[in-house]
């Protein structure tokens, strides 16, 4: 009797393998991958629909995007390794350098291919402070003082990490009138007071607003409105400091890959969108800031700040040299970060 | 592994008043609090906020989590590694115990010990060591990719880490038990005239076959719940190589802390029915288990 029960256990376990098996993603479509960084879920999800509304119009044809989302740096090393990214829309352009160099699937000058450094959208790092903002802090030389913890990102894998980086560099930089070795000790100073760092912005968020850690968090502007948006009004604050850095977030479409796929068409008409109004109007709607802002909707456009910013092109040589200076091995970020 | 129930539970039902133990009433009953309130703290209470935390919005907050394409295809896609993995580890597993327990030949140790190797290799190496070989740039790379072979960031990939991770669960519940048995039975089959399929199918296979379940299951409830070496073989593609694990995290980060909650009530609730059934083999069957290791 048991034996018969057993042979029934198995047989309905055999059973259960081809079923279970062709269950899942029967279905042919056209679909476009794009590999993203970590805050732009909101923004891809509603410019997908959107995208795939306009090709249906223009060709008939259904499409579906398919996005996967990480630190920049992480997305780019799975690129590399072969994940099949139709485009790649990451957090800085040294990224997507990093995927031309490892795979020559896109030249090495493809950001110079569409307007604005390839870069449809930006945005800027602020802080994001508890309501009320209880330690005080104004700027980036509130960050160093004994009682506040920082939160942010690990360079090494987010790109918000890095922007993050660079314009407390640029601070220090400027407050010590442009010493070099003194903005290092600024920033070596402030990671002191980082607890932990997540390999992606998002990840850093959670950390700060749904785990409670931390005084300040060193976050995308895009990201802080969503913090208020989803956690509520009467929970953080936005704090802007006295400068910051105009973060480009680069698009490209990853040529190796489409002509494998044979989705050149789709994935050229899917950055082009980016640049016309739909793209506009939901970037700025998800707080990002229009490169066109007379495309976006006026009231979203109305919501961001002037700040004085600087660029990574004019103020650190361009990523080919702030990558490998700061954040390559051996580099500021090796030297000054020591886990606590 | 599950624990060594001697290690938790007292040895043997002893008669009223007549303990085997010298510590005082006190020791005995502080001892028994401390376990508790350590196992409600670590264990209860964190199963008890996943799903306060899954009905946090209602009933129908809870069951409109479901309604998301994303999460289907994350079911369907585990149900579907773990219907090729747990196979092919049943099959792995009842040839490597056979050849342990019931034969002699050089390198045994060196065997027993590999089999062992995904136990002690962190999850998160292993996925590291398939992206290294199956990668874009790996070693098997160029050549898979002139074939247009995905492995990695696809099911492939997928499948090959969950069948590492989840190896050792049904052959070590089998070689203890088998080692056991010996080989006296299959040699009488043998003298009877019985082949080597029908000594294996008609006398080894029964002999183990509840054990043979019970290393199924913890290997279903491991392949089900694999996060950390899917992870880096996944490539995070939202509705196509997302497991189930992987899709709460997604969800959480997606400031959708219902939805993640609600899944993460799924593999909750496998892991429950997996300690049912597994206790109530354990009840059943305790003879025909590994019995030299439990009562």
């Amino acid at each position: 009797m048991h034996r018969r029960t057993f042979t029934r256990a198995l047989t309905a376990l055999v059973l259960a393998v081809p079923l279970a098996a062709t269950a899942p993603g029967a279905f042919a479509q056209t679909t476009l991958t794009n590999v993203s960084y970590d805050p732009t879920r909101e923004l891809y999800k509603e410019f997908n629909a959107a995208f795939a509304k306009s090709w249906k119009a223009e060709t008939g044809e259904d499409i579906r995007v398919q996005v996967s989302h990480g630190g920049s740096g992480k997305q780019a090393r799975s690129v590399i390794d072969g994940l099949n990214a139709d485009v790649v829309t990451l957090a800085l352009a040294a990224d997507i350098d990093a995927i031309a160099k490892a795979t020559g699937k896109l030249p090495a000058d493809w950001q110079k291919r569409l307007p604005h450094n390839s870069s449809p959208y930006t945005s800027t790092i602020v802080f994001l402070v508890r309501k009320g903002n209880p330690k005080g802090v104004k700027d980036w030389n509130d960050l160093v003082k004994p009682d506040v913890q920082v939160i942010t990102p690990n360079p090494k894998t987010s790109g918000g990490a890095r922007w993050n980086y660079l314009a407390a560099w640029a601070y220090g930089r400027e407050a010590n009138g442009g010493d070099e070795a003194k903005a290092k000790a600024f920033v070596a100073e402030l990671f002191k007071r980082v607890p932990v760092l997540d390999t992606g912005a998002r990840g850093s968020t959670t950390t700060f607003a749904q785990r409670g850690l931390g005084d300040v968090l060193l976050a995308w502007e895009n990201e802080a409105y969503l913090s208020l948006k989803e956690f509520g009004e009467d929970k953080f604050d936005i704090v802007f400091p006295s400068i910051s850095i105009l973060a480009e977030p680069p698009v490209a479409i990853v040529d190796g890959n489409v002509d494998k796929n044979g989705t050149r068409k789709a994935a050229e008409a899917y950055l082009k969108l980016l640049y016309a109004k739909e793209g506009q109007t939901i970037a700025a709607k998800n707080f990002y800031r229009p490169v066109s802002p007379d495309l976006a909707d006026k009231a979203d456009v109305d919501r961001f700040q002037k700040l004085k910013l600087v660029t990574i092109d004019g103020d650190f040589g361009g990523w080919g040299k702030a990558q490998s200076e700061h954040f390559g091995d051996g580099g500021t970020f090796d030297q000054i970060y020591k886990p606590n | 592994m599950p624990a060594d129930p001697r290690q938790t539970l007292p040895a043997h039902p002893v008669a009223a008043g007549a303990s085997p133990t010298t510590e005082p009433v006190a020791v005995r009953v502080a001892l028994i609090v401390v376990a508790l309130a350590f196992l409600a703290l670590f264990l209860v209470l964190p199963l008890v906020a996943v799903f306060a935390e899954a009905f946090r919005n209602g009933v129908d907050a809870y069951f409109a989590s479901f309604d998301d394409p994303d999460t289907w295809s994350a079911v369907w896609l585990t149900l579907g590694v773990a219907a090729i993995a747990v196979p092919l580890n049943v099959v792995f597993g009842l040839a490597a115990s056979w050849a342990v327990a019931k034969h002699d030949f050089r390198g045994k140790s060196l065997l027993v010990t590999l089999i062992d190797l995904p136990f002690s290799v962190s999850p998160v190496v292993s996925g590291m060591c398939y992206v290294l070989l199956f990668g874009a740039q790996g070693y098997f790379g160029h050549y898979l990719q002139s074939v247009g072979v995905q492995i990695i960031f696809a099911v492939p990939g997928l499948v090959l880490a969950t069948i590492f991770v989840t190896f050792p669960f049904v052959a070590r519940e089998l070689i203890p038990l088998m080692q056991e048995q010996g080989v006296s039975e299959e040699e009488a089959a043998l003298s009877l005239g019985a082949g080597g399929w029908r000594t294996f199918w008609s006398v080894t296979l029964p002999n183990v076959r509840w054990a043979l379940l019970y290393g199924v299951l913890l290997c279903n409830a491991r392949a089900m719940g694999e996060f950390g070496a899917v992870s880096v073989v996944s490539g995070h593609l939202r509705g196509q190589t997302n497991t189930v694990p992987l899709q709460v995290e997604i969800l959480y980060n997606d400031y959708n802390f219902v939805a993640a909650f609600a899944v993460a009530s799924l593999l909750a609730g496998l892991g429950l029915v997996t300690l049912v059934v597994k206790s109530a083999l354990e009840w059943r069957y305790a003879d025909q288990l590994a019995s030299g290791r439990r009562h």
